[in-house]
């Protein structure tokens, strides 16, 4: 399977030669799969709800903590929200197993490129490159395994947080003030439709996106609101100018209970 | 059909290797050091785009002399090695020890197979948990690969470097101790004064990516 994995350095890359993911590819150690068709899957793990939001000087993104497997939950504590370098991060809803290998992917490939270059990606190179990877699923996404993920960032460049939303072809949409995947996206775009405000603070904003959360949760039954009994917080990380910050429990929790308390 | 003449395989390699230390001796010069908290690397270098020292993994930097594509190919080959073997299995098995020796083995083979060998000297760091842990190893235009504890040099100057180090290095140096010494090391194996330098270090408070690139103000500020 693997040509050259410990011997002798793999000198050659395919052309540009920044990219890990064709590096995997060249290699032939990719780890797409088809299945044949008329096959259908057991069902896997699904992660839910996520959301992203832009707030004066940066971004924050969270999402719910639960995995279902058809009407079953598979996972409370499922990790969905991910740092992807030190300004961006991104968020899985769909297949978890596929999913968090793309993420996986995507981290390497950023730091990869990085090293190689000795530059870090812009970005808006960062959010085209996870658009190429949500195209490469489109076999799987058409057996029935979804991915769609939700990338955020802060860009140097114009000084402001930026939130990408996808969908399953890999098409990429730059959204203006927030954006969710997943199947409470739905309640939970709604609910920020009306307390989303320009030019928020970094504490508004992660109040609004937990209170979203918890007005997905109690609708939809696959989105995980906050269990309080066995200390299941939201995901939460919030980007600015000087990086990357994964918010700590302790900071959660306040606005968990916050949130229970004044959704209906 | 024309006959190749013959030359013995003695005569090949002597050959071989005085033209890559010739190449090596025009180069500027990189030395590592061991200090209380990480390890220092540091290169004469007036260039500031071109880098001689870089991040190849978590905990491991990669500093290059001689000829700059060739070095250049290498380090490029060296990171895709440390992230596939990083991706494919654990960031954690990913070593300077198995770098090193992919090194050795390339630069072997090149110099054995290819008519014109690399004109490089490589060297590998890794710091650790434990600071007897750390690693310094390097790696020669033939694939020769030595295993160095508190300071390496590599370069033209190498062998007048580490013997002034071997008098100024001493156990537990803070980073602007460590740098000083390299630095008069530099001055005192070049004769003249060194112009431009490239900085870096190894020191895990930088996070889980533990290489940062420093400048000079930054040491004699702090």
């Amino acid at each position: 399977m693997i040509e050259k994995p410990l011997g002798p350095l793999p000198m050659d890359a395919p052309v540009p030669g920044s990219s890990f993911t064709d590096l995997l590819d060249s290699l032939g150690v990719a780890s797409a799969v088809t299945i044949p068709a008329g096959m259908s899957m057991p069902p896997v793990p699904e992660g839910t709800t996520v959301l992203a939001l832009r707030y004066q000087g940066g971004v924050v993104i969270a999402g719910d903590r639960r995995a279902t497997e058809g009407h079953m939950v598979a996972h409370r504590r499922i990790r969905k929200v991910f740092p992807a370098d030190q300004f961006s991060a991104v968020a899985i809803a769909g297949t978890a197993g596929l999913a968090m290998d793309m993420v996986k992917l995507f981290q390497v490939e950023l730091e990869h490129y990085e090293k190689i270059e000795g530059i870090r990606l812009s970005l808006e190179g960062k959010a085209s490159f996870l658009a190429r990877l949500v195209r490469g699923q489109l076999p799987m996404a058409l057996q029935g395994l979804i991915v769609v993920p939700l990338f955020a960032g802060y860009d140097d460049k114009e000084d402001k947080g930026k939130v990408y939303t996808f969908d399953v072809v890999g098409g990429r949409y730059e959204e203006t003030e927030f954006g969710s995947t997943g199947s409470g996206a739905s309640l939970a775009k709604a609910f920020l439709r009306t307390s989303y405000e320009e030019g928020m603070s970094p504490e508004g904003a992660m109040a609004i996106g937990i209170q979203a959360l918890v007005s997905a949760s109690s609708e939809d039954t696959a989105t995980g609101g906050p269990d309080l009994k066995r200390g299941i917080l939201p995901t939460l990380i919030r980007i600015d100018s000087a990086g990357l910050v994964e918010v700590p429990d302790e900071t959660i929790l306040p606005l968990a209970e916050q949130a229970l308390e004044s959704v209906r | 059909m024309t006959i190749p003449f013959y030359v013995a395989p003695e005569q090949l390699v002597r050959d071989k290797a005085e033209f890559a230390r010739k190449g090596i001796a025009r180069g500027r010069s990189i030395v590592a050091v061991d200090y209380a908290d990480g390890i220092l690397l540091l290169a004469e270098n007036p260039s500031t785009a071109l880098h001689k020292v870089s991040e190849m993994y978590d905990r491991i930097a990669f500093a290059g002399v001689g000829r700059y594509n060739e070095y250049e190919t290498l380090r490029k080959a060296g990171i895709r090695q440390a992230d596939l073997m990083g991706y494919l299995y654990s960031r954690e098995d990913v070593t300077a020890m198995g770098l090193a020796t992919a090194f050795s083995q390339t630069l072997g083979l090149i110099f054995i197979r290819d008519p014109k060998p690399y004109e490089v000297e490589i060297l590998i760091a890794e710091i650790s948990e434990d600071p007897s842990e750390r690693r310094l190893f390097r790696i020669s235009y033939d694939g020769t690969l030595y295993d160095e504890r508190r300071y390496v040099a590599i370069g033209g100057k190498a062998e007048q470097l580490t013997e002034a180090l071997g008098q100024a290095w001493h156990e537990g140096m803070s980073l602007e101790e460590a740098f000083e010494a390299c630095a008069g090391a530099f001055r005192s194996a070049e004769g003249r004064e060194p112009e431009g330098w490239e900085l870096a270090v190894l020191d895990s408070s930088n996070g889980r990516r533990a290489f940062r690139r420093l400048n000079e103000k930054d040491l004699t500020a702090g």
